[in-house]
């Protein structure tokens, strides 16, 4: 067995600060991911009515938002707003404002390709029955619509959890951000420290990722 | 329709398990420690922002930029407390200023953008003065050297670069000012190109060239961790300062902590600073010459630049 320096784990308070790191990397991504999907389904919906100015809009937003880096977002809202503005956000409200933009960008563009894969006939069939346009939305394409949704929007939300990393580069000390200092501070006593820790933020992560993909499936199986 | 109804209460259901998940982890998340929190900045006029030294001890706290993970200059022990070279100098910052300290971790690239936008008071990151950096900053009185070094082997030590056996490759990391000043003042110096750090260690156990050039803080620790290696030339090249920055135009700042750099030279306090934070990673040898005391260097061209800085304020 090679030595991986995992007893650095043990030392101090690393464990727990490896824990509160993953503390925080999720609590930006779940508070960005409750508040991007809502609003990224509503987009979505709106961005398939037939409102041309509307239409543009939303666009816009969407390609530059997916055309930016998450790290230019991150360096523009956390140190662009300040020129600007004068506004002084801390780096974890800064790291929400570009996960939740990000998110509801690419959510709605995943609704809008859900909604827009639903034949014609549907809300023909629907209108046929006498259902009114809010009972068509509710009865028929909804349910219809989130079953697409369920595979993309977990694919979304666990590439938020993992885009977290990102944050150190704002002075957010999440859980990438601790494992480095604590290879760092062990650097000359346990030099091959980075493969253990490493390996623990991988652990932590799929921990973190692997119940949302459970839930998927179970989700899927239930709704099929 | 019965089986659109289904649907829709599992839905429900899934949301609320999204949303009882997101709740429970957003819980487990606000004990973590070193998040920024910055406060009361205030608008200069000319686009930079910054506190002055009077504001800075109204609001009771200075937010000091440092690295978390160099190990031994600004890093994290096992406790979560800030410790290294800078630090010990930001304790006493804090202590003599009477304030709070709140650390903020930084990274090489993002240093000059947390003083520009004010949402750090000062930066002790290890920062190199560079007249390119220069511009965009402060830089007060500097408190450390660092220059080049080269390192090898103890059977055949090389002392100089002038004569030198065109067959011999000499190691360096790409990127790095060693690469840089090689290429530039000894071009006829065959380089051995490494991308890491790890890879170009290898590459000088294994023989592969007689000699590494790399920062001399990095060559002297190394020197010092691996028995049978010398550094032949200890400080190679232009002789760079590491100081601390503030933001463009704080002078008040600025001139108390040229003010405070100069009392402490008097109690030899870098001195003191070495022998508790780098002592073990670079031995008693190398104090004097890393150190920098009362931020007066020994070679002029450091001292010139720093004074210019000084000068620009």
């Amino acid at each position: 067995m090679p030595d991986l320096g995992l007893e650095v784990l043990f030392k101090g308070k690393n464990m727990i600060r490896l824990l509160g790191g993953l503390g925080v990397a999720l609590k930006i991504s779940a508070t960005a991911v409750l508040i991007s999907l809502p609003v990224g389904i509503l987009l979505g919906v709106l961005m398939t009515l037939r409102n041309p100015l509307l239409k543009a809009v939303l666009r816009l937003y969407l390609e530059f938002i997916r055309i930016m880096p998450q790290m230019v977002l991150l360096f523009l809202v956390y140190f662009g707003s300040t020129r600007a503005f004068g506004w002084d956000l801390s780096g974890e409200t800064a790291s929400i404002i570009v996960f939740v933009l990000w998110g509801a960008a690419e959510m709605s563009d995943l609704v809008r390709g859900a909604l827009i894969a639903i034949p014609r006939h549907q809300y023909e069939s629907s209108a046929a029955l006498g259902m009114s346009r809010m009972q068509t939305y509710w009865y028929i394409i909804i349910p219809q619509t989130v079953r697409r949704l369920i595979p993309l929007s977990i694919n979304l939300i666990t590439r938020m959890i993992k885009t977290t990393s990102l944050v150190l580069m704002i002075g957010v000390v999440e859980v990438l951000k601790v494992s480095q200092q604590i290879i760092e501070a062990n650097r000359t006593a346990s030099p091959n420290a980075a493969f253990g820790i490493y390996l623990t933020v991988f652990v932590l992560y799929f921990f973190a990722c692997w119940p949302i993909s459970l839930l998927a499936s179970y989700l899927e199986k239930k709704w099929k | 329709m019965k089986q659109s109804k289904i649907t829709r209460r599992s839905f429900l259901l899934g949301l609320g398990a999204v949303s009882a998940a997101a709740v429970l982890s957003a819980c487990g998340g606000s004990s973590a420690s070193g998040s920024t929190a910055v406060s009361g900045t205030t608008a200069s006029g000319s686009g930079v922002v910054y506190r002055t030294l009077d504001e800075i001890k109204a609001a009771g706290t200075i937010n000091i930029g440092v690295f978390s993970d160099k190990n031994p200059f600004g890093y994290v022990d096992e406790n979560g407390e800030y410790q290294g070279y800078d630090i010990y100098f930001g304790n006493r910052i804090g202590e003599d200023l009477g304030v709070e300290i709140n650390y903020v971790s930084t990274e090489a690239a993002n240093r000059i953008e947390y003083l520009q936008t004010g949402k750090v008071d000062v930066i002790l990151a290890n920062f190199t003065v560079t007249p390119e950096r220069a511009e965009e900053v402060d830089f007060a009185l500097p408190y450390m050297n660092v220059a080049l070094g080269v390192i090898s082997p103890e059977s055949n030590v090389i002392t100089s670069l002038d004569n030198w056996n065109a067959g011999d490759q000499m190691i360096v990391i790409s990127g790095t000012t060693a690469e840089t000043y090689l290429t530039k003042n000894y071009p006829d110096i065959p380089l051995q190109k490494y991308d890491s750090y790890a890879t170009a260690k290898n590459a000088l156990e294994n023989g592969n060239g007689v000699a590494w050039a790399n920062d001399n803080t990095e060559v002297i620790a190394f020197a010092n961790q691996n028995p049978g290696y010398t550094v032949g030339i200890p400080s190679l090249g232009s002789a760079d300062t590491i100081a601390p920055a503030v933001s463009k135009g704080n002078t008040t700042v600025l001139d108390w902590l040229n003010e405070e750099i100069r009392a402490l030279g008097e109690e030899n306090f870098f001195h003191k600073d070495y022998e508790a934070t780098l002592v073990d990673t670079y031995g008693a040898d190398y104090e004097d010459e890393l150190v920098v005391e009362g931020g007066e260097v020994a070679g002029e061209a450091a001292s010139e630049a720093a004074a210019s800085s000084a000068a620009a304020q």
